[in-house]
């Protein structure tokens, strides 16, 4: 081995670090960054949970019909606790017997949809996720569509959607499980693969139904409403989805880790195969529930966590509850608007992608601005 | 320390990447692993790691391993600080969220590698060195005995390689065992302890830096003329490679 000359190599010789001079400010960066905590995060769980019951009083307020919010107020209360009545009695059946159920469904599918879609897009790192993506939509679609064509009652309406959702996951687990390189990107494959499978049987119970009496019913189910929302019905979605965003809650920070990919994930600790199987189980049991009581409803489990974002962060810790929130105001004011922008009712689905295509490609390009999404 | 006794992988079988493999690092010794691309660097990293299971043979090692990878993308953007709380991860149950404990181990982490003040910016908007620091922060934040580099200073300028192979050296100063991929052999010669030489067609070379790596050898190794170039200053002996 040659020895060169010190003076040469040494005089390159930089400086002491740029990185080590910094003494840490006491207090400040992280502050904010603690779990659930910090002043501003508690605020935004206020704002945003204050907006979903005044959206949904409102929401049991207006329509064609219009109930003054005062009554509204009192037509609640006197539920809990006897009130002079100063209400007429159609006041009361529209409240109670209409609109507050289909309230309650809305609130429960936006908030499902919406945490699907969050869930979705970290699982399968992929800003475009949605439970229409995993394929689960078009399937509990289907379930949904052969119960009308075989002409069953609602119940096996909503079982038949429940099934066929769940009987998407598995599929797509059964081929994705050949994980690979790229376990995400075979998942999401699987997913397009099974989705337009179903589609195509969907459009096949269509194209045999019955135009005189089957179709019109199966097209409006197809396009989304809450129309036919009963207390019964918030039922049979609640408890999903109930369980499904309990799971997902709980697995909130995994969720964050899993997001980073596969191997980063295992080397922190994280089984990247069975967390990731745990939450699409849960979004799967969460999306049927949702179709099987109104039916396919697009564009708001893409969009819901794509608006939460800049106010909550990524750190799932936050964005999920954020989102959850988020999800059940806006899909409850877009009902809302459904049923009360056009003499008739409008199939909210419609109103859904109308609105929501657009935000999400004005959200996009903020987003690319804030680098709150990176390209690879 | 780790061990690894008899070790040996292979992705198609019948072709070992490396076999019968076996070295011994003790407490606050580097080991680094050399070879040209695709000789199994990577794959012998992971199985240390404990991310790869060995086709035979076994790891041996006297605790958690914080795995250090390359440079990271991710389509979702987390701050610095959100990035080091994961490393806590390990510590907690599936259900868990980390909690003041573990805000106060991600902060002294962040703090060890210099980077407290950049805490809340985004991770994708640091630079090159400061992300690589971000990672070993991650690395400590996980109360690992051993950690593992993959190609730290691969996609770092001069000033960023010496500053994170300084702070590689100081990490197994203090104690922990260190294993680290390199593509340069200098980097090996200047921080390391111990080197595996891997060929790629299943031969391997284990040895002390010192007499492992000879101009030869690395010629052998990397199909090239190598000559190694030292000096001592201050009582340091800083190495350079050159091939043609």
């Amino acid at each position: 081995m040659a020895v060169s000359s010190p003076e040469r190599v040494g005089a390159r010789d930089a400086p002491s670090s740029s990185y080590r001079l910094e003494q840490p400010a006491p207090g400040a960066p992280g502050a904010g960054a603690e779990g659930l905590g910090g002043r501003r995060g508690y605020l935004l769980f206020a704002v945003l949970g204050a907006s979903v019951l005044a959206v949904a009083i409102g929401a049991l307020a207006v329509g064609r019909y219009m109930v003054p919010l005062g009554e509204v107020f009192r037509i609640l209360v006197s539920r809990l606790v006897p009130l002079h009545r100063t209400w007429t009695v159609t006041d009361q059946d529209v409240v109670v017997l209409l609109r507050l159920p289909r309230a309650l469904l809305t609130v429960v599918v936006g908030a499902g949809l919406a945490l699907c879609g969050a869930v979705l897009q970290a699982v399968l790192r992929n800003p475009v996720a949605d439970p229409q993506l995993l394929g689960v939509s078009y399937g509990a679609s289907f379930g949904g569509a052969l119960a009308i064509l075989l002409g069953l009652s609602t119940v096996a309406l909503m079982a038949g959607a429940f099934g066929f959702g769940l009987v998407v996951l598995v599929v797509v687990f059964v081929l994705g499980r050949s994980a690979g390189p790229a376990p995400t990107l075979t998942i999401v494959l699987s997913g397009v693969v099974t989705g337009a499978f179903f589609s195509a049987l969907v459009s096949f119970t269509t194209y045999i139904a019955n135009p005189e009496t089957q179709l019109q019913s199966i097209v409006f189910w197809l396009l989304g409403s809450f129309a036919t929302a009963t207390y019964s019905a918030d039922l049979v979605a609640g408890v999903p989805v109930a369980l499904g965003a309990a799971t997902v809650l709980a697995l909130r920070w995994r969720l964050n880790v899993l997001s980073l990919g596969d191997e980063e994930a295992r080397s922190l600790g994280v089984n990247p195969q069975a967390t990731r199987w745990c939450l699409l189980v849960a979004v799967a049991v969460m999306a049927s529930a949702s179709v099987a009581v109104s039916g396919a409803i697009g564009w708001v489990g893409l969009v819901v966590p794509h608006l939460a974002r800049p106010f909550s962060g990524s750190d799932h810790r936050r964005l999920l509850p954020a989102a959850a929130l988020l999800g059940a105001a806006y899909l409850t004011v877009m009902d809302t608007l459904a049923r009360t922008l056009l003499p008739t009712e409008l199939p909210v689905g419609i109103l859904t992608a109308v609105v929501g295509a657009p935000t999400f490609f004005v959200l996009l390009r903020r987003h690319h601005r804030r680098a709150v999404w990176v390209d690879v | 320390m780790f061990e690894v006794v008899g070790a040996g992988f292979y992705y198609r079988r019948g072709a070992w990447v490396f076999r019968d493999l076996s070295a011994s690092v003790p407490d606050g010794k580097v080991l680094a692993l050399l070879g040209p691309n695709g000789s199994g660097k990577s794959t012998l990293l992971r199985l240390i790691a404990g991310l790869v299971a060995p086709k035979e043979g076994e790891v041996r090692r006297s605790g958690p391993v914080g795995f250090v990878p390359q440079l990271q993308w991710s389509s979702l953007t987390y701050s610095a600080f959100q990035m080091v709380l994961m490393g806590r991860t390990r510590l907690l149950r599936a259900y868990e969220s980390p909690g003041r404990a573990d805000v106060f181990a991600a902060k002294a982490a962040l703090e060890r590698v210099g980077l407290f003040h950049l805490a809340e910016r985004p991770y994708a908007s640091l630079s090159g060195g400061e992300r690589q620091l971000v990672l070993i922060a991650r690395a400590l934040a996980g109360e690992n005995d051993i950690l593992a580099f993959d190609e730290p200073v691969s996609a770092l300028d001069l000033h960023n390689e010496k500053e994170i192979l300084a702070l590689v050296a100081e990490l197994a100063r203090e104690g922990r065992t260190v294993v680290l991929s390199a593509h340069r052999p200098e980097h090996a010669l200047g921080f390391a302890d111990q080197a595996v030489a891997l060929f790629g067609n299943g031969e391997a070379l284990v040895g002390e830096c010192a007499s492992l790596l000879t101009d030869d050898l690395l010629a052998r190794l990397y199909r090239a003329h190598v000559r190694t170039f030292s000096f001592r200053e201050n009582g340091t002996v800083h190495h350079a490679v050159v091939t043609w």
